[in-house]
């Protein structure tokens, strides 16, 4: 075959495969919303993050504004420290708070930002003062049977709280569960 | 070394050993190529004639002696060394070994475009010249796949000398040819060789057309060179091995049977 | 049989393992030997591009075909199937996910390194088994030209050069393929189908990935093609068996290797 024919067929080879790399990227992956561009680096501690990994996203509003960058253990204060890379197009109040939440009922975790009213914004290296830890899905489901118990009678409530304990020997189920749930926030 | 012809040698077989696993192919061969000779190399099938070849050619090494070629000990080169000693050879393969993917004309145009600078217009009159020489350069269009025997053979002899080489050697030349062919091919040996100054070896079996052009003939068997001298005293020899070879004898120095047992035993012996 | 005549048996398989097992292992020296020097005269590859081209135009063009019609049945097969079983559990429209994510990942680099193996493999192993039989490797040699750097490292470049363009081609048919299926045919939402997939295949883990993998089995499947062409005995049998070995040794060695980066790229 010719010098050039051969030429324009591989030069077409090799133009089908970017493209098809382009449009795996573009329509197939999420390339076009992960963060390409600047980001500021803020903390936030969490008594408990759950299941939340790095680079899970960080959403306002439900929109993807950043990713998680690094976590680590403080040994001081017993909390987990995440680092938050936030895209530099957005600025956030002081006061905003930072929440753990689930993406859908048994999805992957990841941090939703709720602004406060500060005038004053978050600057690289900040920390997040306001934070709520990563529901823990047994604590919630003891949390769901303690609030039902309570709804009863007293002496109902002693009974039940006697039967549920030799019923499921758990200790978990004992007095202090609830008030951890219903602690504010640090 | 005998030797019995005047002028320079240029390739020098010195007390050469050669072998695999044991078995040794070769066991001390002396021979020398002066310039400007066609010699020959003959010996029964398997006898290590094309080894010889791959020897002077730098592919293997001796395991004993030496191989010289211009007065470098081959074997004792770096590979850029033995580089520049090839680009001084030719080599005819038995079958032709032309690339399949190339034309004529670009089998012959192939050690010009890898070794020179020459301009284009000037490669392709070097290539025409020498299919000129050979009689083909009206086929220099054609593939490999379309050209008999012959005329892949004799195209091969043009990639061999493009580049005007002091040393050509042939492999099995006239081997499955037809008698045309092989007059052509054996003309075409001795012509080229004179015109080009050039020495060549000649590896081959056949007696009639080997004969007509060499200058000098070496005759191997059993690892050593049984025999050597001009075509005239070895047509006329005694030696019984050369006599077997020249004349195509059946049985002698080369037994006719292989080494078998006793021929009644053999008969009257019982399946086992 | 006798006692004597069955330890003589066991011994002599004994030693035809022991035999084969060195034998693999030299092999595998002697394919590491010419890769090595494949990387280092691979010089001539680069200034003289052409000959890459011309090898890229044999495997990689040529093998265009049999890839994209394999790819789009394969992206069909992963629709129906997958269909089939998310829809049991009410997640019909992630089947855009469970496609995308089971080519790119996966099916992309493998079963393209597999029909590679052995459309384009078998094909070099038989041109450089077929120049060794002709003395075409020879004759090169006696005209002061390296086999290597012209004839071997073009080949392994162009190899390395086409797999990961065959696979992510793979992979992008293979989407339509299971597009079509899922929607025209089955009647996923469109919409949900692409959201689905681009909100949850990650550039990074999952199509960088890949590329990584069919680059890795690219070189795999090329040097072992170019090893046993290199390596053949210049016979009609050595050739052919020389093809065989081709297909069964990429093929084992892709799937281990496939094994290997996975295992890697799971826990990265």
């Amino acid at each position: 075959m010719e010098r050039t024919t051969i030429d324009l067929w591989v030069g077409v080879f090799v133009a089908l495969g970017v493209a098809a790399l382009l449009g795996l990227a573009m329509k197939v992956g999420n390339l076009t919303t992960s963060d390409i561009g600047e980001t500021y680096t803020v903390t936030a501690n969490f008594e408990n993050i759950g299941g939340l990994k790095p680079r899970a996203p960080v959403k306002s509003a439900g929109v993807v504004v950043g990713r998680v960058g690094g976590i680590k253990f403080d040994p001081a204060s017993f909390e987990a420290v995440v680092s938050l890379n936030i895209d530099k197009r957005y600025q956030f109040p002081n006061d905003t708070f930072a929440n753990i939440y689930t993406a859908g009922l048994l999805g992957e975790q990841y941090i939703a930002l709720e602004p406060g009213g500060d005038e004053i914004n978050l600057k690289n290296g900040d920390k997040i003062a306001q934070t709520q830890d990563a529901v823990v899905l047994e604590k919630m489901i003891s949390q769901f049977l303690y609030n039902k118990a309570s709804e009863t009678t007293a002496p109902a409530v002693a009974a039940e709280k006697q039967a549920e304990s030799t019923e499921t020997g758990d200790d978990t189920l004992g007095s202090n569960p609830l008030d951890n749930l219903t602690a504010p926030a640090k | 070394m005998a030797q019995n012809i005047v002028g320079q040698n240029i390739v020098e077989i010195d007390n050469l050993s050669f072998g695999y696993k044991g078995r040794l192919l070769h066991k001390g061969i002396n021979m020398a190529f002066p310039k400007g000779k066609v010699v020959a190399i003959m010996g029964g099938s398997g006898s290590g004639k094309t080894t010889l070849l791959r020897l002077i050619g730098g592919q293997i090494k001796p395991n004993e002696g030496e191989v010289r070629v211009d007065g470098e000990v081959v074997h004792q080169q770096t590979r850029e060394g033995i580089y520049q000693l090839r680009r001084k050879m030719g080599m005819l393969f038995q079958h032709g070994a032309l690339f399949t993917d190339l034309s004529v004309f670009e089998n012959v145009a192939f050690p010009m475009r890898e070794h020179t600078d020459l301009p284009e217009s000037m490669i392709r009159d070097l290539v025409l010249m020498k299919l000129h020489a050979v009689g083909l350069r009206g086929a220099h269009k054609l593939m490999p796949a379309e050209l008999s025997g012959g005329m892949s053979r004799r195209v091969a002899l043009a990639r061999a000398i493009a580049l005007d080489p002091e040393i050509i050697m042939y492999d099995e030349p006239f081997a499955g040819l037809d008698p045309i062919s092989m007059g052509v091919i054996c003309d075409l040996i001795r012509t080229l060789n004179d015109a080009l100054g050039a020495t060549s070896i000649i590896v081959s079996h056949d007696v009639k057309e080997t004969f007509l052009i060499a200058d000098y003939v070496y005759f191997v068997a059993d690892g050593r060179v049984a025999a050597e001298g001009t075509p005239e005293d070895l047509q006329v020899s005694s030696l019984p091995f050369v006599h077997q070879f020249v004349h195509g004898e059946k049985d002698g120095p080369v037994p006719f049977h292989y080494a078998a047992g006793d021929y009644k035993q053999d008969l009257m012996e019982l399946d086992p | 049989m006798t006692r004597v005549g069955l330890l003589v048996r066991l011994a002599r398989t004994l030693r035809n393992i022991g035999h084969r097992f060195v034998d693999r292992l030299w092999r595998l020296g002697a394919g590491a030997r010419l890769f090595w020097l494949t990387l280092i005269s691979s010089g001539e590859s680069f200034r003289r591009p052409w000959l890459v081209i011309r090898e890229v135009y044999s495997t990689g063009v040529l093998s265009l075909i049999i890839i994209l019609v394999s790819a789009f049945f394969v992206g069909m097969v992963l629709g129906l199937q997958g269909y089939n079983t998310l829809q049991r559990y009410g997640s019909s429209e992630a089947i855009g996910v469970l496609v995308a994510l089971a080519l790119v990942r996966e099916l992309g680099p493998v079963v393209t390194a597999l029909l590679f193996a052995g459309r384009a493999g078998t094909a070099i192993t038989a041109e450089i088994g077929l120049m060794k039989a002709t003395e075409q490797l020879s004759a090169m040699e006696m005209m002061a030209v390296s086999p290597v750097s012209r004839v071997i490292a073009p080949r392994f470049w162009a190899g390395v050069i086409s797999m990961p363009i065959l696979a992510t081609l793979f992979s992008m048919v293979g989407i339509l393929g299971g597009y079509m299926v899922a929607v025209p045919l089955i009647g996923v939402d469109a919409g949900a189908f692409w959201s689905q997939m681009q909100a949850n295949v990650d550039w990074r883990d999952d199509i960088v990935n890949g590329l990584i993998k069919s680059v890795v089995f690219g070189v795999a499947c090329t040097i072992i093609a170019l090893f046993e062409g290199y390596d053949a005995p210049p016979t009609a049998e050595g050739v052919s068996r020389a093809t065989t070995r081709t297909v069964v040794t990429s093929s084992l060695v892709v799937l281990g290797l496939d094994f290997v980066l996975t295992s890697f790229m799971i826990t990265v």
